[in-house]
């Protein structure tokens, strides 16, 4: 299981640890709203895209639209 | 996925703007309220006396002061009222306790709505954990 994080945890990743931000839900959500910098792989695709689009040594952060 | 490093934040996108946090797309407003609000407004403690936070507001040009606490979570607010007069009760005697506010991600349309509905000259903008981003002005919407 992903380790939970708030969003000073977030800030603090992507400041000093480069990290890559992935939101998981459906690309249409994803185009009505999303953090700035995020790129989108929606959940189904997570693990086949994943190794592709990220990279592995960099922190992954993945969000969607709330506690779920 | 079978990567070293992976966190959910799990609060998610919509606590993200509630905090004021960067945000794009098609539905997010072009003007948010953390775009108009005023920053710099006067705040003060609990403790401290209304005689000295009077003349800090005055001096600055401001009519109202936001009280906190050590987190600037806001406790009340001291209005126009409070900060003319020469009462000499304390900030909290003086002070209106839990005054509304709204989140930094409204839309500033849909802000103006609500001070118009209310008839008021402004809103205070706080984080969701009840932190002062700041005041935003009704002159500033319309």
């Amino acid at each position: 299981m992903p380790e939970s994080i708030d969003h000073d945890e977030v800030l603090r990743l992507i400041s000093e640890e480069n990290a890559q931000l992935v939101e998981v839900l459906p690309a249409k959500e994803f185009g009505e709203e999303d953090v700035t910098g995020a790129i989108n792989i929606p959940l189904k695709e997570l693990d086949e895209r994943a190794p592709r689009e990220l990279e592995r040594e960099r922190p992954v952060i993945v969000y969607c639209n709330d506690y779920q | 996925m079978g990567f070293p490093k992976v966190y959910d934040y799990v609060a998610g996108k919509k606590a993200w703007g509630s905090y004021g946090l960067p945000r794009e797309g098609t539905n997010v407003p072009a003007r948010t309220a953390a775009d108009v609000t005023h920053r710099d407004v006067p705040t003060c403690d609990l403790d401290d006396r209304l005689a000295d936070v009077r003349e800090r507001v005055r001096a600055a040009g401001w009519d109202t002061c936001i009280v906190v606490n050590e987190q600037r979570v806001v406790l009340g607010r001291l209005g126009r009222k409070a900060i003319v007069s020469d009462s000499q009760s304390s900030v909290e005697e003086a002070m209106t306790p839990g005054p509304g506010t709204v989140r930094p991600s409204i839309g500033a349309d849909a802000l103006l709505e609500r001070i118009r509905t209310r008839n008021l000259t402004g809103f205070l903008v706080t984080t969701p954990d009840g932190r002062l981003v700041g005041l935003t002005l009704r002159s500033d919407l319309e």
